[in-house]
């Protein structure tokens, strides 16, 4: 290292004050790394980038947020229909937390492959799971603002894991609540910690920081850095490096964000947190779902402990067990490289844990229970028997002398890594009800990278929605005024909203008063209230349909199945209670709506003719505008953001083998 | 960062203009794109679409006398509605425009005389002024006094006294009918 020297007479008189450039020089630029770092290192910048990302996107976010039980789930719907790129900013998080979780994943499973937490990194390696604990409460939080279906499902199951503790478990939960269920006292401090985490992660993350600095970077090969031959300034070899591969990497997750951006959701999100019914199959987010499974492998009471406690107390150990990793593997030979045994249980133990996530995923039946309990145990003893017995027994293959030969390898793999995670987070996507769904002729307009929405198609959906739909169900996210995007004119608009009435005041007497609806109003719902609606038909509470195409699995084409899956007589061996109708599509079959749809029930505008699949298929395409309406505003923008990354990261590409290009 | 690889490993001449257009390259299609990026973050705090739709308020006009005043809110401010008497009507009108701070015609100010429609906001330092009750004082002109810094305005609600550089707004109206008035 050289000391740091400046001809300039206002950087000299800050370093003599705070000696920041010399901080800056010696820890960004000069800092010694290893030179034979392959792209598996990328993923702690990435990682911080992406930190970077939530905190802004969630900064932004906040301000439009509202954490009040009766106010947050619009709110959220308010971010993305009428805050300005709201929907990006919410997506660009949602899909965040998720990306955070794969980067950090394949940093630790790095960490483990190439043996990163032995000494003398320890310290950098407790560091590590501090965060990785930290990120997990506060991605646990951050789900339960949307105040959906699963944000409160989520929320009452992971508080009640403290009930378990004998003693003071109720105690503790009660204490977490602010009350006697998840109620708006947990979601405010829910909220309150949510802001605040990801700034102790920052700080925990400047730690990791120093520690690494401290000891400098494990490499591919596992041995210490000898001299000046075996590193390379961080700056400009590592600093081109990394923006390379965060060029890669946005490519990755914008991509989600413009074309997929509920892969990783539940459409039961979409469904307003309701206390009452608890949705049929309830999962945590993705990235839980290995120490879920782990949760739900302990079925039997064991002396004095019960299951219950058991299933706790090992999903806490299986993260804790993390901590006393350096003195379980007792091998001397970091790298997985010259561990020939060690690397076939690595990628064993992968398995593992994967196999676990999609057991976590899956409802606990059948064969399930017991493969989650064998992944179980091998999680276990993975760490308590195989590691500390491999380095008794192992045969290490010898160490180079120092590490001056390049190892690089293809970012693609890194790629590959990401997609194979994804896949596992489907999850549950299949249709339940077994029969396959159906799809109109020709699809939906808006599907594929480049769909868009057919302006005549949702103009004839509204006049289905008006004339059928409406008579029933209510619709109280979209405006009058939103119509005029899909081709209505402003008179048109005006003389929708003129045909209801909604309660104003009150005036100067102190009276309520009706008067005719405005475009600025939301939909009028046809009934007074939820109790009144349920009155009138039968009991049965039709739903809200400004989300219902997201809110559904397979959303639009449930829905288009659904309108046409009627029987006018239930098939022999399946009766039907009085007053229900027989749906193929319907979770059991029995559903409360009348068939409706039907050739010629509306007499359309435009003189389309009204077949019943047109019906259907119209609805459906409205439907899905109402609940996506910045649909082809995202595609366009995806569009354009994806060239401008391409050319950027060709960019850095080129300047990055050129750079290289003299230590290859 | 140039200098360094420079150093390490001596390039050809060739090779080190190639590197700097791709340095430069890279790094202004790099800053282009984190300014296009922060675009959406800042135009996330402009008012949204709800917010832009509410900007209309009706007002029913027909119970307001001579000398009345009434407050509406509109875009989430006071609007002033006053009905004018003719003796204020003429105060208006015989101002001499060209001593004003802010000169403007009350004729430029009104749709139809006899109603005065303002934005109730000092243009000082955004205080609401006084003079909408009976009992408020209404300042040197008989229009409105902002209690806070001392602006007197007169019955155009124009600025004719204290440290508010401007006329009082007036907000975009039209009258629906002879009894209503839709401001927006």
């Amino acid at each position: 290292m050289s000391e740091f020297k400046s001809n300039n007479k206002v950087v000299n008189w800050i370093e003599d004050r705070l000696p920041i450039f010399s901080m800056m020089q010696h820890s960004a630029i000069e800092y010694p790394t290893p030179r034979n770092l392959n792209y598996w290192w990328n993923f702690g910048s990435l990682a911080a980038v992406m930190l970077i990302i939530m905190i802004l996107t969630g900064l932004f976010l906040a301000m439009n947020y509202a954490a009040n039980t009766s106010l947050a789930f619009d709110s959220v719907e308010h971010i993305m229909r009428d805050v300005n790129y709201g929907w990006l900013l919410r997506y660009l998080h949602a899909n965040g937390a998720s990306m955070f979780f794969i980067l950090v994943y394949i940093h630790i499973f790095r960490g483990l492959y190439y043996g990163s937490y032995k000494s003398p990194r320890e310290i950098l390696w407790f560091v590590g799971i501090a965060i990785f604990l930290a990120m997990m409460a506060t991605g646990f939080m951050g789900y339960v603002l949307p105040w959906g279906q699963m944000s409160f499902w989520g929320a009452t199951v992971i508080t009640n894991l403290f009930s378990a503790f004998p003693v003071v478990g109720d105690y503790i939960v009660t204490l977490l609540w602010g009350g006697f269920s998840v109620d708006n006292p947990t979601l405010n401090r829910f909220f309150a910690l949510h802001f605040l985490l990801p700034f102790v992660i920052v700080g925990l993350v400047v730690i990791h920081v120093w520690a690494l600095h401290t000891v400098k970077s494990n490499n591919p090969l596992g041995i210490e850095m000898k001299g000046p031959q075996d590193s390379i300034p961080f700056h400009p070899y590592y600093t081109i490096k990394d923006l390379y591969g965060i060029g890669l990497f946005m490519m990755v997750y914008l991509a989600f964000v413009f074309w997929a951006p509920n892969f990783f959701g539940e459409p039961d999100n979409y469904i307003p947190a309701n206390p009452m019914v608890t949705p049929t199959h309830i999962v945590p987010e993705w990235y839980y779902l290995p120490f879920y499974a782990i949760l739900r492998a302990f079925t039997m009471d064991l002396w004095i402990i019960p299951a219950k406690l058991q299933g706790v107390l090992a999903m806490f150990s299986a993260i804790l067990i993390l901590f006393a990793l350096p003195w379980l593997d007792t091998s001397k030979v970091r790298s997985a490289k010259f561990r020939p045994l060690y690397r076939q249980f690595f990628w064993l133990f992968l398995a593992d844990c994967l196999v676990l996530g999609y057991v976590g995923g899956k409802p606990a039946e059948g064969n399930l229970v017991m493969i989650g309990q064998i992944c179980t145990a091998y999680y276990f003893a993975h760490f308590l028997v195989i590691l500390p017995l491999l380095g008794k027994i192992e045969k290490t293959k010898a160490l180079p002398a120092s590490i001056s030969q390049p190892v690089i390898k293809a970012a693609a793999l890194g790629i590959m890594i990401l997609v194979g995670l994804a896949g596992f987070t489907g999850q549950a996507q299949a249709n339940e009800g077994g029969e396959p769904l159906k799809t109109p002729e020709g699809g939906f307009s808006w599907e594929g990278v480049f769909g868009r929405y057919d302006k005549p198609t949702l103009k004839r959906g509204y006049q289905v929605f008006h004339d059928v739909c409406s008579a029933c169900h209510s619709m109280k996210l979209v405006a009058y005024r939103n119509l005029a995007e899909i081709g209505f004119t402003a008179d048109e608009v005006k003389d929708f909203a003129a045909e209801k009435e909604v309660q104003d005041g009150p005036n100067d007497e102190g009276a309520m008063y009706a008067r005719p609806a405005r475009p600025s109003d939301r939909f009028v719902p046809p009934f007074a209230n939820e109790k009144a609606a349920q009155a009138a038909n039968g009991g049965a509470l039709p739903p809200d349909l400004s989300l219902m195409a997201k809110a559904r699995n397979h959303g639009p084409h449930y829905v288009y199945s659904l309108l046409l899956g009627y029987e006018d007589a239930a098939p022999e061996g399946h009766p039907i209670p009085e007053g229900k109708s027989f749906n193929h599509y319907f979770p059991g079959n029995a559903i409360s709506m009348p068939m409706v749809v039907n050739d010629d029930i509306v007499a359309y505008a435009d003189g389309t003719k009204a077949s019943k699949e047109q019906i259907a298929k119209d609805v459906v395409t409205f439907l899905n505008w109402a609940a996506e309406p910045e649909l082809d505003a995202r595609k366009s923008m995806g569009t354009s953001v994806m060239v401008f990354l391409g050319l950027l990261t060709a960019l850095l590409f080129a300047l990055k083998r050129q750079i290289w290009k003299d230590v290859h | 960062m140039a200098d360094q690889a420079h150093n390490a490993q001596p390039s050809s001449v060739d090779g080190q203009t190639r590197r700097d257009f791709l340095l430069y390259a890279t790094t202004a299609v790099g800053v282009v794109g984190t300014g296009i990026a922060l675009w959406p973050f800042v135009h996330s705090m402009n008012p949204a679409a709800d917010t832009l739709a509410l900007s209309t308020t009706d007002v029913d006009i027909s119970a307001i006398k001579p000398g009345q005043s009434v407050t509406v809110v509109w875009r989430g401010k006071p609007v002033f509605v006053r009905r004018r008497t003719p003796e204020e009507i003429a105060a208006a009108e015989q101002a001499n425009v060209s001593e004003l701070r802010d000169p403007q015609k009350d004729s430029d100010r009104v749709k139809k005389a006899e109603w005065l429609i303002l934005v109730g906001v000092c243009t000082h330092l955004g205080c609401v002024p006084l003079g909408q009750k009976p009992a408020d004082p209404r300042g040197e002109f008989g229009g409105w006094f902002c209690p806070c810094h001392g602006s007197h305005y007169d019955t155009s609600g124009r600025i004719r006294k204290g440290p508010a550089p401007r006329n009082l707004a007036v907000p975009p109206y039209q009258f629906t009918s002879d009894t209503t008035v839709r401001i927006g």
